[in-house]
């Protein structure tokens, strides 16, 4: 029993070993004060000095903030709608082609989905900037967002929804008052995948992108291409670190919720 | 009442019908369609190219002049054929590796103690929320032969020559397990978490070794789990780019890469597009499965 116990707890630490290494040691070199990346020359912020500096670098982070912003919201909300009539619709017409089109973009090769996107912005003549990205990454998110919200509906007590409208609300006030606030916790989630979905993207944006809508990512890209520079590995510590403390507050969040319910 | 409801309720299924056949179902047609054009120096870079203002007869005459030539290429070139396989080779091999390391992690957290497992779920999900770009970013500093692994293994002395690692199928199949590791345990986790432990109780009152009773109840018991999470593994690393981009070598050939390399670089739409019709036909039997497991997952 001692043995397997310990052979569970070697597996475990391995597994969160080789999640974790590669990251601390990007954020550790970020620090780090020599040009050369592999070799450590003593700490030093001068490479997030240098940051600062790069008007590129900040220009496209802003583009992929207000990309990612808008395209979750999309995501969201089409996302919500699509797993309640998932969810609460029943076996309507069309519900098996209509599941499979929330399924398939979830696995979907990234480089289809932008050459399809694009193609399709091509034909319609509509000139690719800022709002394709923002409709290429809400297509996406909003499959990610109506499955994660789906899982909660289908687990939620329906009784409570009967219960409302044994007293009088209309299914859609029983929907509205009810059902989505209890699974507010979900859309939330859904949300933020949407959102670390669309600012972390890179293939999907080098398709639907114009000039002008070059997101971080893209700019990251062009430049990992070329070698590891210490710029690029100070840009992804201070991306590690605002998921980081998004994760935990959510975490703690997230946790606090059930106990005072 | 009961007509402004069902206005509410055609407006919740409505807006992603229409939503998802605007953008995900009539672009794959409009590829379908390009993949059946021929390369021109024009703008948009095919012929023939529709114009709805060109009127439906003009449309209908154009109709003819569509062609198989794309697709006769792939079949011509070899190379095709190779990235094909290739890619293939490399998904199922990361698959393989990624279930290895996954299946006794997820088992590890299924079975610590109540308290610990939200937190162990949290931390092995966390990295992928991170940047994946940066998450493969960072594996070009330890892999490169100067990089941080090769410099730890020679100063520690177990090698006197750098390992070549970088630039290799290798680091493309260390890439792809590091990606997509979380997708693979959280299924997993789920499946085997699930599990009543009266089964194993059960098991071992007969007289089932652990052993015999993890190969015997615990991983049959846990197949949904292992196949959502190879599908969800097998199936994007098919068409991985940005992986075998950046740590792969000149000569990694995997289809993802060709199909960028047609498009942004050769600016062959038609091949792209015969390129991702080709691929998505390879996918369609794996992509069915996953939504079938899945559908099976959260009946309606």
């Amino acid at each position: 029993m001692k043995q397997t116990h310990f052979v569970r707890t070697a597996a475990l630490l391995f597994g969160l070993a080789f999640l974790y290494a590669p990251i601390a040691l990007l954020v550790l070199y970020s620090f780090n004060a020599s040009r050369l990346v592999t070799v450590w020359g003593g700490f030093s912020t001068r490479w997030y000095a240098s940051l600062l500096e790069n008007e590129q670098l900040i220009a496209s982070a802003w583009i992929s903030l207000r990309v990612a912003l808008v395209s979750a919201l999309i995501a969201t909300i089409v996302g919500t709608c699509a797993a309640i009539a998932l969810a609460r619709f029943g076996r309507f017409r069309g519900r098996i082609a209509f599941s499979s089109m929330i399924y398939a973009p979830l696995v979907m090769p990234e480089v289809i989905t932008g050459l399809s996107l694009l193609l399709l912005f091509v034909a319609l003549d509509i000139p690719r900037g800022f709002w394709t990205v923002v409709v290429a990454h809400a297509t996406l998110g909003m499959c990610f967002v109506a499955v994660v919200v789906h899982a909660r509906l289908v687990t939620l007590d329906r009784s409570l929804e009967e219960a409302a409208m044994d007293l009088g609300a209309t299914p859609g006030r029983a929907l509205l008052q009810v059902t989505l606030p209890l699974a507010a916790p979900s859309i939330l989630a859904g949300y933020a995948l949407a959102f670390i979905l669309s600012i972390d993207d890179v293939v999907v944006a080098s398709f639907t992108s114009g000039p002008g809508s070059t997101t971080l990512p893209m700019r990251i890209y062009s430049q990992v291409r070329l070698g590891v520079t210490p710029e690029i590995n100070a840009v992804s510590a201070i991306l590690i670190g605002i998921v980081g403390v998004i994760l935990v507050a959510g975490y703690l969040v997230g946790r606090r919720k059930p106990r005072q319910a | 009442m009961s007509a402004r409801r069902s206005l509410a309720e055609r407006l919740v299924l409505g807006a992603p019908w229409v939503w998802l056949a605007v953008f995900f179902l009539i672009p794959f047609l409009i590829v379908v369609k390009i993949s059946l054009s021929q390369a021109a120096l024009a703008q948009p870079p095919y012929t023939p190219a529709f114009d709805l203002a060109d009127g439906w007869e003009a449309m209908v005459g154009k109709l003819s002049e569509l062609s198989l030539a794309a697709y006769a290429g792939l079949a011509d070139d070899w190379l095709y054929a190779q990235a094909y396989l290739s890619s293939l080779r490399m998904a199922l091999i990361s698959t393989a590796f990624t279930l290895a390391i996954a299946y006794p992690m997820a088992y590890a957290m299924a079975r610590a103690p109540e308290h610990l497992r939200p937190v162990l779920l949290v931390l092995a999900i966390a990295p992928f929320w991170t940047s994946f770009l940066i998450r493969v970013y960072a594996w070009i500093t330890i892999l490169k032969d100067e990089g941080l692994l090769n410099h730890a293994l020679l100063s520690l002395g177990i090698i006197s020559e750098p390992l070549r690692i970088f630039a290799t199928d290798g680091a493309v199949v260390i890439g792809i397990v590091y990606s997509y590791l979380p997708f693979m345990v959280l299924p997993l986790y789920n499946a085997i978490a699930r599990q009543p432990p009266e089964l194993r109780e059960a098991a071992a009152d007969l007289g089932a070794s652990p052993a015999a009773a993890f190969w015997r109840i615990t991983v049959p018991l846990s197949a949904p789990g292992i196949l959502a999470g190879c599908l969800l593994v097998f199936i994007p690393a098919i068409g991985e780019f940005v992986i075998p981009d950046l740590l792969g070598g000149s000569d990694t050939l995997m289809i993802g890469r060709t199909l960028w390399v047609e498009f942004f670089d050769n600016r062959d739409w038609p091949a792209a597009s015969a390129v991702a019709v080709v691929l998505l036909a390879l996918l369609v039997l794996p992509m069915a499965l996953y939504e079938r497991s899945q559908m099976a997952e959260t009946p309606p």
